[in-house]
């Protein structure tokens, strides 16, 4: 493993599976137990340095630490020294003289993490940067694939919406490839970047003629701020075209799972009934978060051999 | 003083002796003798006109944290120039006689090189209504040249009348070609390192656009346009066709796109991050191609100096921009001279006449002849040089060439007859 995970780049399938496979015995050693806590970050101290504010990736992290046992400090950026005008190097500066082995990072602006890597010696882990990455999101949902479907390898992803501002669909691109899986992306012309086409995917402008031919469709979240400059007509229309509602999941194939990273727009890319159907992964991915979360960070910190 | 440079090629050729005298060239020959002359020993040396920069960024007044025009002229003379065309986006901003002749006589205070003021088309760079253009034209600093540079005129109506109006005094307006509507929060060139950077993209088109509509408005109304630091084939494509078709249309490509390409983003140092952005291969290619066969007719530095705070953050939060004024010529060697591109009277013609005749100077861009202003340098095309950024002479430090080897060194600068350089070093 390197010593940062900035992007999911950063991970061969080696080490891509060895996360999995890591969170996989997390999960096996602690399940049934009383106390979810494991002794192995000990003394150890992450940082939780959020820029933006997410409240779910930011409190898995947090209970990805706890239950590792590591002392774990929040920094907002909102109400901080950073809202005076502090700058991301003197904020890392100040966050490492004070100890911290780890800084979980998540930011608006693309690379974020990169730059933070070149100024502190700890580990850092990308929470999410811009419109580029946010590698513990396809972590987790490639092991909630692998928990439903059982494999990877030759597994068919759709991941649909809105591509172009999705760190989560750059993450899980590249990851899912790196994996072996077989991606498709399908969303209207204008949310897919110039450059799609150097992906190693397919892209698709039509939902319902890619829906029968995957295992996975993950949907991605439609910003609010997109309503209003043009990506598309109007919010129905999008719906209308893009949404996952209940007849177009009824063309899935057996077996077929409906992913979300979250937070939903239920009515808009995703119908409540999908959602909330026995397709839908939306809550395991939630829990498994935690779990590929914990193995990231023993991985990083702990250890290079499985817990 | 009087000068011998002695056993210096002229624009590559023979070797000659050169005497520099009450601040011209008196006598090119061979095996001259001049009692009580200065020796400067140039034997395999190149020498070439002055280099006049159309395109520098000198941040005084208002930054002179970054740089201040005695830094920034020190650098343009380590460089190889001796004129320099110093950017209007001060702080105030260089847009009414007042600040354009501040600036020239920082510049004259200074002496390394002649400081020409270019002045704001719009009042505040705003894009909104003319500066006073005439007023900055007849001040001391005789200002020629008009440049919103960093905003884009891109109200079509005021880009015409800008173009018109500056005819009067054969001024010419250079555009920053960027149709900001297509370039709302772009980062880097559009295409496919940034999607998978996830930088919002810059596309070629938000360039290639502007310059189509400024060709055709020059036409119409019979002016002369000038285009800012091109950047892209299609653009070199549109700057051809209206040539061909009589446009008085010139233009300029930095350095750093002869030579960078949109790959310096990956690892996100905003060091890379300029405006217009850095592109592919492809469009590298065709810059270069489009100065050697004079589509393009200068090298323009777009000098951008930056204090390191501005530089050292997130990609998206830094400025955009990068030094050039000390590289300039070393780049243009390693992507002309030794590519086989142009050869030394090339290299003179797009760094120093061309310029110098866009931007009218009739001291600067001359031959080097008997009576012609000694305004030269002196270049040694074999040395070789790693660069480091804390040994140059600027302010700031934002070289993109930091730890690149580029040859050719300025051995030395004179202007007007006086070295500002001498042993590649500034003499003041």
């Amino acid at each position: 493993m390197k010593r940062h995970l900035l992007e999911a780049a950063d991970l061969d399938r080696a080490d891509a599976t060895l996360v999995l496979d890591t969170a996989a015995q997390i999960d096996a050693a602690l399940a049934g137990r009383e106390v979810k806590k494991l002794p192995t970050l000990r003394g150890r101290t992450v940082v939780n340095l959020f820029y933006e504010d997410s409240t779910r990736t930011r409190i898995s992290f947090e209970l990805a630490a706890k239950r590792l046992s590591a002392d774990v400090i929040n920094f907002s950026a909102k109400g901080s020294s950073v809202s005076k005008g502090e700058s991301l190097k003197d904020t890392a500066l100040t966050l490492e003289a004070m100890g911290s082995d780890a800084i979980v990072v998540r930011h608006s602006a693309s690379g974020a993490p990169h730059r933070l890597a070149n100024w502190v010696r700890g580990s850092v882990v990308n929470a999410g940067d811009g419109t580029h990455e946010h590698p513990t999101q396809a972590l987790l949902d490639a092991y909630t694939i692998r928990q439903r479907l059982g494999r990877l390898e030759g597994v068919r992803v759709g991941i649909v919406g809105d591509v172009l501002h999705s760190r989560v669909a750059r993450s899980n691109v590249s990851l899912l490839h790196t994996l072996g899986a077989e991606v498709t992306v399908v969303a209207p012309p204008t949310l897919l970047p110039v450059g799609v086409g150097s992906w190693p995917v397919e892209v698709s402008y039509d939902l319902d003629a890619v829906l029968p031919k995957v295992d996975v469709v993950m949907m991605l979240r439609v910003q609010a701020e997109r309503m209003n400059a043009s990506f598309f007509p109007s919010a129905r229309e999008y719906s209308r075209r893009y949404g996952l509602d209940a007849p177009r999941m009824g063309t899935l194939a057996d077996g077929a799972i409906v992913m979300h990273p979250g937070p939903m727009n239920r009515g808009m890319e995703i119908a409540a009934e999908v959602a909330d159907s026995v397709r839908s992964t939306i809550v395991e991915q939630v829990a498994n978060g935690v779990s590929v979360r914990m193995a990231v960070l023993y991985l990083l910190l702990g250890g290079n051999e499985p817990a | 003083m009087t000068y011998l440079i002695r056993g210096v090629r002229p624009y590559g050729g023979d070797a000659a002796d050169i005497v520099i005298k009450d601040g011209r060239i008196t006598t090119i020959g061979e095996h001259l003798s001049v009692p009580g002359a200065e020796v400067v020993d140039a034997d395999g040396l190149i020498a070439l006109p002055g280099l006049v920069d159309l395109h520098t960024h000198l941040r005084e007044p208002g930054r002179e944290d970054a740089e201040t025009v005695e830094t920034g002229s020190r650098a343009a003379a380590l460089g190889g120039f001796t004129a320099v065309h110093a950017m209007a986006n001060t702080d105030p901003v260089a847009d009414t006689a007042g600040v354009v002749e501040q600036v020239w006589r920082l510049g004259r205070q200074a002496g390394l090189v002649d400081v020409v003021p270019v002045g704001a088309v719009t009042v505040g760079l705003r894009g909104e209504r003319l500066a006073e253009l005439g007023a900055m034209a007849d001040s001391a600093a005789r200002v020629r040249v008009f440049s919103d540079d960093g905003s884009c005129v891109s109200d079509p109506a005021l880009m015409r009348r800008a173009l018109e109006y500056v005819k009067a005094f054969d001024g010419v307006v250079a555009q920053h070609a960027e149709e900001p509507r297509l370039t709302a929060g772009a980062q880097m060139h559009e295409g496919d390192r940034s999607a998978r950077l996830g930088l919002t993209g810059w596309p070629a088109a938000a360039e290639e656009a502007i310059i189509a509509r400024d060709v055709l408005l020059a036409g119409h109304v019979g002016a002369r346009l000038h285009i800012c630091h091109v950047s892209t084939a299609g653009s070199v494509e549109i700057l051809r066709w209206a040539k061909a078709r009589g446009v008085r249309v010139t233009a300029e490509v930095t350095p750093h796109h002869l030579l960078l390409t949109d790959a310096c983003a990956e690892g996100y140092d905003p060091v890379f991050k300029v405006n217009p952005p850095l592109r592919t291969d492809a469009d590298v290619e065709a810059v270069r191609l489009g100065l050697a066969d004079g589509t393009i007719d200068a090298v323009a530095t777009d000098h951008a100096p930056h204090a390191v705070e501005d530089k050292e953050s997130e990609w998206a939060q830094a400025r955009p921009g990068m030094l050039g004024l000390e590289q300039a010529l070393s780049v243009v060697v390693e992507t002309m001279v030794e590519t086989g591109l142009l050869d030394w009277q090339g290299v003179a013609d797009r760094m120093s006449v061309q310029p110098a005749t866009i931007g009218r100077l009739a001291e600067h861009g001359r031959p080097l002849a008997p009576g012609e202003p000694a305004n030269l340098l002196v270049l040694d095309p074999a040395a070789r040089a790693v660069v480091d950024p804390a040994t140059l002479a600027s302010r700031s430090r934002n070289s993109p060439y930091a730890g690149r080897e580029l040859p050719g060194r300025v051995v030395a600068t004179f202007l007007r007859g006086d070295a500002t350089v001498l042993d590649g070093k500034a003499v003041r």
